[in-house]
């Protein structure tokens, strides 16, 4: 990359990426456009919009979408009730429209005096018909507010960051003005640094049995939801607090509800994988 | 520029559009690309937008680019060992012949090609080249001197990354998992105006208002819901054990989806007769008869089976595979009318489209739309469940 002329992202000290990653993002800044960012749960989707936001010192919009969002609400509000009830009661100001325009989360981004970051975390979860609905203004970087006759423009336009977990499939039209990156399960290599940014002070011997236990839990196909990032950092944790010695961690796996957070995937493991010596069950071995 | 790239990566069945490729030119032109590496990246992040289709990427990619940058590396490796005397005191004399009658350039031409090859017919991981025997390279000296081939290493090549297939397993043909059936179940759907009224309708409240001279007055409206109900069928036992987990995968998934406004499943065996059963040991029946009154035609209809079983199951009288089941009425009698009862209903066949050569499957296919228990055939199963009629 020769290309001088924009902020650039380079991961920041508590979120480690990778170079196709680093790559998607800067690319997706030079052109303007939204990068949508999939991958399994745990994989830090959303925390790489926090990630940017803190590496090119910019501040960051969150928008949450849940399944009844729209996406006239990221935009703007029209408050009517409270218009209408104004009115009625004569306070407030009635007769111009625009105390009752509230802008949306991208309107605030839009409207922001410098460039910011938005986040338009888990798009998939809304309405089918919602990404569509936002095509428009995120290419445009655009919107206008009929009842006021105005058009809001982006001052700066934002990095917009679109994480999604592929609940539904999003419309091509959508996906064509995308930068898309998958995350990619992080190979051992990439864990061990990830565990070391979390635990810095981490022992040797502990990290390397945990992680070597973590992708051989991964290995087992028959599991309803796969240990992921997220669940190996809080077990490790766990393991650091408990004070677990490390021979043991293989062998017995303690802590395992933070690992396999599903019942059906305990039991089948314990009853698959283990077996029971004194009051503690360990790995059967083969 | 790479043009006959973009007719490749359709031919490989990636959807790319010529905006995406627009962009990828401008994206060219601001000079983003300093290797063939940063190509791979950035044109698969602008070009691709789903991890299904990493994989037919990563197959295009090789097309196109194969052959145009050489795996440099390897050949210096390889030049070294050769060029060492030492090394060369480690093969026989009648393989330091055959070295010695060929040429050195040759030598790693014909290397470069072998490892091409390889690269397409195996996965690259952890090949030794010239392992075959007839290999003019010496195999079992290499295998001493242990110098490997491909697998990773800190300066992979595009070509490589490529030639790994990493995606693989996340080509929508291909996999199918309870969080993707569930994506394809969501759109089984139907949006009407059902529940209480709790949604402002703003246009009546205002003509409302209006009427009533200014004092407010709130009007209300139902929210949408899905109005989808879903019965769904499936063959237990005999032939369907091997796919007994696809099926219990695709269960779950519609047991799980709660925009259904009803689910309802049952069981059989190999074939539809008087009785269907709630339970999986097929021990708790209720009639087909009383399930073909109690349940209005607008529940889409779906039939997981194999539908492969003896002709006589399926077309005679008492032709149940099970004895006691004495069924006065063929199967294929019941299963059209079945069909005849719900307006919309398709078959789901675990089987590969290749072993459907048979004549129950051909009878049964003629009454349901078959479609393949994969993502593909499930998607075109459920829209053909949408279809008006």
């Amino acid at each position: 990359m020769n290309n001088d002329g924009f902020d650039k992202f380079k991961g920041s000290a508590d979120y480690v990426t990778s170079a196709p990653l680093r790559n998607a993002v800067n690319v997706a800044i030079a052109l303007g456009r939204p990068l949508l960012v999939r991958g399994e749960p745990g994989t830090g989707k959303t925390l790489l919009a926090h990630s940017i936001a803190l590496a090119l010192n910019k501040k960051l919009i969150t928008w949450n979408i849940k399944s009844t969002t729209k996406a006239q609400e990221g935009m703007y509000v029209y408050d009517t009730v409270q218009r209408l009830n104004d009115s009625r009661f004569g306070s407030g100001e009635v007769a111009d429209i625009k105390h009752y325009i509230k802008l949306g989360k991208l309107g605030q981004a839009f409207a922001s005096p410098e460039q910011v970051v938005i986040l338009i975390d888990e798009v998939d979860k809304a309405d089918i018909e919602f990404p569509n609905d936002l095509l428009n203004e995120l290419d445009e970087m655009s919107f206008y507010i009929p009842e006021t006759n105005e058009t809001v423009t982006a001052i700066h336009r934002p990095i917009a960051i679109v994480t999604s977990n592929a609940e539904k499939e999003l419309p091509d039209a959508f996906l064509r003005r995308c930068i898309f990156h998958y995350i990619e399960f992080p190979n051992p290599e990439l864990m061990e640094e990830i565990v070391r940014v979390h635990y810095p002070n981490i022992k040797n011997n502990l990290l390397r049995e945990a992680l070597q236990t973590f992708y051989s839990l991964r290995g087992i196909d028959d599991f309803r939801k796969k240990p992921s990032t997220s669940e190996l950092i809080d077990w490790i944790q766990a393991l650091i607090v408990g004070g677990v010695p490390h021979e043991n961690i293989s062998s017995q796996i303690p802590f395992m509800g933070t690992l396999l957070k599903k019942e059906t995937d305990n039991d089948f493991f314990t009853n698959t994988y283990m077996t029971r010596v004194g009051d503690t069950f360990v790995i059967r071995r083969r | 520029m790479f043009t006959d790239f973009f007719y490749i990566l359709r031919k490989r069945k990636v959807p790319v559009s010529v905006t995406e490729w627009m962009t990828l030119m401008t994206a060219l032109n601001s000079g983003f690309i300093g290797s063939l590496d940063d190509f791979y990246f950035l044109a698969r992040a602008i070009l691709v937008k789903s991890e299904a289709f990493y994989d037919h990427y990563d197959v295009a990619f090789q097309e196109y680019f194969n052959g145009i940058e050489p795996p440099a590396e390897i050949s210096e490796q390889i030049r070294e060992w050769l060029n060492s005397s030492l090394n060369r005191s480690v093969l026989s004399k009648d393989e330091q012949a055959l070295l010695n009658g060929m040429n050195f350039d040759d030598l790693m031409a014909e290397l470069e090609k072998r490892l091409k090859e390889q690269t397409e017919q195996h996965d690259v991981g952890d090949y030794w080249i010239g392992r075959g025997g007839t290999s003019p390279f010496g195999h079992s000296g290499f295998n001493a001197a242990g110098i490997r081939i491909g697998g990773e290493s800190g300066g992979r090549r595009a070509v490589q990354i490529a030639g790994e297939r990493r995606f693989l397993n996340y080509r929508h043909d291909l996999t199918l998992d309870v969080r993707q059936i569930k994506v394809a179940l969501k759109a089984l759907r139907q949006l009407t105006r059902t529940g209480p009224e709790d949604e402002l309708d703003l246009d009546e409240t205002v003509e409302a208002t209006a009427r009533n001279a200014g004092e407010i007055e709130l009007m209300w409206q139902r929210n949408r819901k899905n109005t989808v109900k879903v019965l769904l069928l499936m063959d237990v036992g005999g032939s369907m054990n091997p796919f007994a987990s696809m099926c219990s995968q695709l269960f779950s998934a519609a047991h799980a989806s709660n925009h259904f406004k009803d689910f309802s499943y049952y069981y059989f065996h190999n074939c539809i007769y008087d009785y269907l059963y709630q339970d999986i040991e097929r021990s708790d029946a209720i009639s087909t008869d009383h399930l073909l009154l109690t349940l209005e035609p607008d529940y889409k209809l779906v039939l997981v089976g194999d539908a492969r079983m003896a002709t006589s199951e399926l077309m005679h009288q008492y032709g149940a595979i099970n004895y006691f089941e004495r069924n006065e009425m063929p199967g294929m009698v019941w299963l059209k009318r079945i069909a005849e009862h719900f307006t919309h209903h398709i078959w789901l066949n675990p089987e590969e489209l290749r072993f459907w050569a048979h004549p129950t499957v051909h009878a049964i296919s003629r009454t349901f739309p078959m479609f393949p228990l994969t993502l593909d055939g499930l998607t075109q199963g459920i829209r053909r469940l949408m279809v008006n009629r």
